[in-house]
């Protein structure tokens, strides 16, 4: 039993944190992440020459890494770093794409950015709600319908969408210039995009694609919760400087009872997230992807997404009016904490999930399966 | 990184379980899973059987007795210990005074006292506390004075846990009356038996008598029973603070309550349905089964004793405060889940229900809701959540 990383991953985190650090800093976030496109292509092709989206994919299909430890170590980096660049589509990307034969190549040198669009305005993670439809017509599909926040979708070179058609579940694959695409900024930076589709040619590349979906998107959650342990140990870090340094009173604010012992209370709970997103990320590991969520997945998303918000509200409340400022980058890594729990299932729709399972069975999924098959 | 258990220590906890299968009698274990208080003899009981295998001091180095296993073989046998509901093994002799005489004890203490926990022949309780000192335990004042060879000690100790079946006492004393109040304070071992010792039960909230009063009158001890220096006492009662690593989260006894009460939720229905497939209660047994699966490996983290940067510190010297805050409040959810599962069956107070068919609860529910109560002290015990907060507080943002 060995709960630290590897040298490789340990130097991946380290070099990683540092970029960051030094190109990436909190004036060239507030440029580059809160104004379209927003995104940031020079620090975008410096990650790519970094090799950091190779490590999302493994070497047999072009990259080093590809292991859930290795991508929760990236999105951990990337969450200290407060970065806003659109990783977490390429993850989503290459997560479908190595379900295919596809080169992944212009994809890993960041060349060709993509995005996953499978939500859709009221179906949340609810496979069933999907209104999106595929049809094929002599010989081509085209697909109809709406697909809502896509992230990265404002920038993405190809879209890979989720719709249905007669057989179930589909993934498609369209360039960005086929369809009408709609671009906006997010409230903690970084963009995302309505895809509004009619009739629109698509290439099928699965049409059984709802284990490689939910595969995408566990893989999406694991990232999300190791992004925001690294948020929060950053939160917390900008934290303790603050109760020890900002006097009221006469004294450091960290001096008074009343807030130490909430500190505390915050710290333990990181340990908390730390600890599932590491049994979530084990749990991916070495797995066939099915059409469930692996149940470790959903406890992470629910308690990283709960803790995470316990974390922004608490720092900001002990940071008082300063964090209230547009300056104040606790404000920024608050915001990020946040929203992260809006992203593939918050805390309610992975405590749904596991809610249906806890005599230790699963029938949400298998009900959901059924239905898409029927 | 890596979550598994090694081969050995796979083979070790199979070794561990067959030997429970075998040697765990079965009406101690259905006492346990009742929730029912043990009879002394029956402590005893499994305290031989474990003793005979020579894995009764889990904690203790092989040269005095102990089983030589690493942290993690520790966890692996109080974990099987506890889903096999065996009973508790009694902490006060065998997880503190063992450990503090084989840091801080004469030989002749050690070749006296050490054997005689393992045989059973001393039973031993703690006396710390004293009515005004309980969190604030440096203001003590049982009062131990120097008189040629012995002490001559006054004073009253509280919350005594079992003392009524206990034959010594290690307690804390004062040997120096001005000063620092840290500086002060000795650690004696007194005879129960000594003229001048009374003993008188306490009543707990649930209505059990499992803690006592213990008063002091001009009780003489040998001076031999001084374990370490004069007015060390408070750095032994430190160093046993941060002892007990192994089993501070107690993931065992969590994980057997948690399988408890998902099982009575599974066989309780009510509207026409079983509890977990209510919502409000399915949400509770859910969200307590992800912060226990969380607990489960920060606890492991704890073990393992990794100390990289990037994964916090997990060996680092708080973390066990953060662990004895995290687990006993866990604990206290699951028994406020299946205090809540009985309804209006838990109004019953244990022992006055109707017998046979007239019974209320199966006698395994019976004392979920004074277990409930009697469980509130989890956060109030072995130093108060407030207390590890204010441990913890301090390694993290010094003294601001």
């Amino acid at each position: 039993m060995d709960f630290a990383r590897d040298d490789d991953r340990q130097m991946l985190f380290d070099t990683l944190t540092r970029f960051l650090a030094e190109r990436y800093p909190p004036e060239r976030r507030m440029r580059v992440a809160y104004a379209p496109p927003y995104h940031d292509p020079e620090t975008w092709s410096a990650l790519a020459e970094l090799g950091i989206l190779s490590v999302l994919a493994p070497e047999a299909r072009g990259g080093f890494g590809g292991g859930a430890h290795d991508v929760a170590t990236v999105f951990e980096a990337l969450g200290a770093g407060l970065c806003a660049e659109p990783v977490l589509p390429a993850l989503l990307g290459l997560r479908v794409l190595l379900a295919t034969d596809r080169d992944l190549a212009p994809a890993l040198q960041g060349a060709q950015k993509l995005a996953l669009a499978f939500a859709e305005g009221e179906g949340g993670l609810d496979f069933r709600q999907l209104a999106a439809e595929a049809r094929q017509t002599d010989g081509s599909w085209v697909l109809t319908g709406r697909k809502s926040v896509v992230y990265g979708g404002q920038l993405a070179d190809v879209f890979l969408v989720a719709a249905r058609h007669g057989g179930g579940l589909g993934l498609f694959e369209l360039a960005a210039d086929a369809a009408r695409v709609e671009g906006f900024g997010m409230v903690d930076g970084g963009g995302a995009a309505e895809l509004l589709l009619d009739a629109t040619p698509a290439h099928p590349l699965m049409l059984d694609g709802l284990p490689t979906l939910a595969d995408a998107l566990a893989w999406g959650c694991v990232a999300l919760c190791a992004e925001a342990v690294g948020a929060m140990d950053r939160t917390m870090a900008l934290l303790t400087d603050y109760l020890q340094t900002r006097k009221q009173f006469g004294r450091p604010i960290g001096a008074f009872q009343a807030l130490q012992h909430r500190f505390v209370d915050l710290a333990i709970e990181v340990e908390q997230a730390r600890s599932i997103t590491i049994l979530a990320a084990d749990a991916l590991g070495g797995r066939e992807a099915g059409p469930d969520m692996p149940r470790p997945v959903s406890m992470a998303k629910h308690l990283v997404g709960k803790i995470a918000r316990l974390v922004a509200e608490e720092a900001v409340q002990m940071h008082g009016g300063f964090a209230m400022t547009w300056e104040a980058q606790v404000a920024h890594y608050a915001k990020r904490l946040v929203m992260i729990d809006h992203q593939l299932g918050d805390t309610d729709d992975h405590l749904e999930r596991l809610m249906a399972g806890v005599e230790g069975d699963d029938r949400d999924n298998a009900a959901a399966e059924a239905a898409l098959r029927a | 990184m890596n979550l598994r258990y090694s081969a050995e220590e796979e083979a070790f906890r199979a070794t561990v379980r067959q030997f429970l299968d075998q040697h765990l009698p079965e009406r101690l274990a259905r006492k346990v899973r009742e929730g029912r208080e043990l009879e002394k003899t029956e402590v005893e009981e499994w305290h031989a059987i474990l003793h005979a295998r020579g894995w009764l001091a889990a904690g203790w180095p092989e040269a005095y007795g102990g089983p030589g296993w690493t942290d993690i073989e520790r966890h692996i046998f109080e974990e099987a210990c506890c889903l096999a509901h065996a009973p508790r093994l009694l902490p006060f002799g065998l997880n503190m005074l063992g450990p503090v005489l084989i840091a801080f004890g004469s030989e002749t203490q050690k070749a006296h006292y050490l054997p005689r926990i393992l045989d059973g022949t001393d039973w031993w309780c703690q006396g710390y506390s004293e009515p005004g000192a309980g969190s604030d335990l440096a203001s003590l004042r049982t009062r131990a004075v120097r008189n040629g060879a012995h002490y001559v000690v006054n004073g009253q100790k509280t919350w005594t846990t079992l003392a009524q079946h206990a034959d010594w006492i290690f307690c804390l004393v004062r040997t120096r009356p001005n000063g620092k109040p840290q500086e002060g304070i000795s650690f004696l071992l007194i005879d129960l038996a000594s003229p001048g010792i009374e003993r008188r039960p306490i009543r707990t909230i649930e209505g059990g008598h499992e803690v006592n009063e213990i008063f002091l009158t001009d009780v003489n001890v040998p001076v031999e029973n001084l374990v370490g220096q004069e007015n060390q006492g408070w750095t032994i009662a430190k160093y046993l603070l941060g002892h007990e690593r192994a089993n501070i989260a107690g993931v065992g006894f969590l994980l057997a309550a948690f399988e408890e009460v998902r099982g009575l939720m599974a066989r309780t229905r009510r509207a026409g349905r079983a509890l977990t497939q209510h919502p409000l209660f399915a949400a509770r047994l859910a969200q307590i089964e992800a912060e226990l699966a969380a607990l489960k490996i920060t606890n492991m983290r704890m073990l393992a004793g990794t100390r990289g940067k990037s994964q916090g510190g997990a060996g680092a010297a708080h973390i066990p405060s953060m662990l004895k805050v995290k687990s006993t409040v866990i604990r206290q959810s699951i028994d406020d889940l299946a205090r809540r599962a009985l309804g209006p069956s838990a109004a019953l107070f244990p022992g006055t229900g109707p017998e046979g068919n007239a019974a209320l609860l199966p006698v395994e529910q019976e004392r979920i809701a004074t277990r409930y109560f009697n469980n509130r002290k989890l956060s109030i015990f072995g130093g108060s959540n407030e207390i590890q907060r204010n441990i913890v507080t301090q390694h993290l943002l010094g003294r601001p």
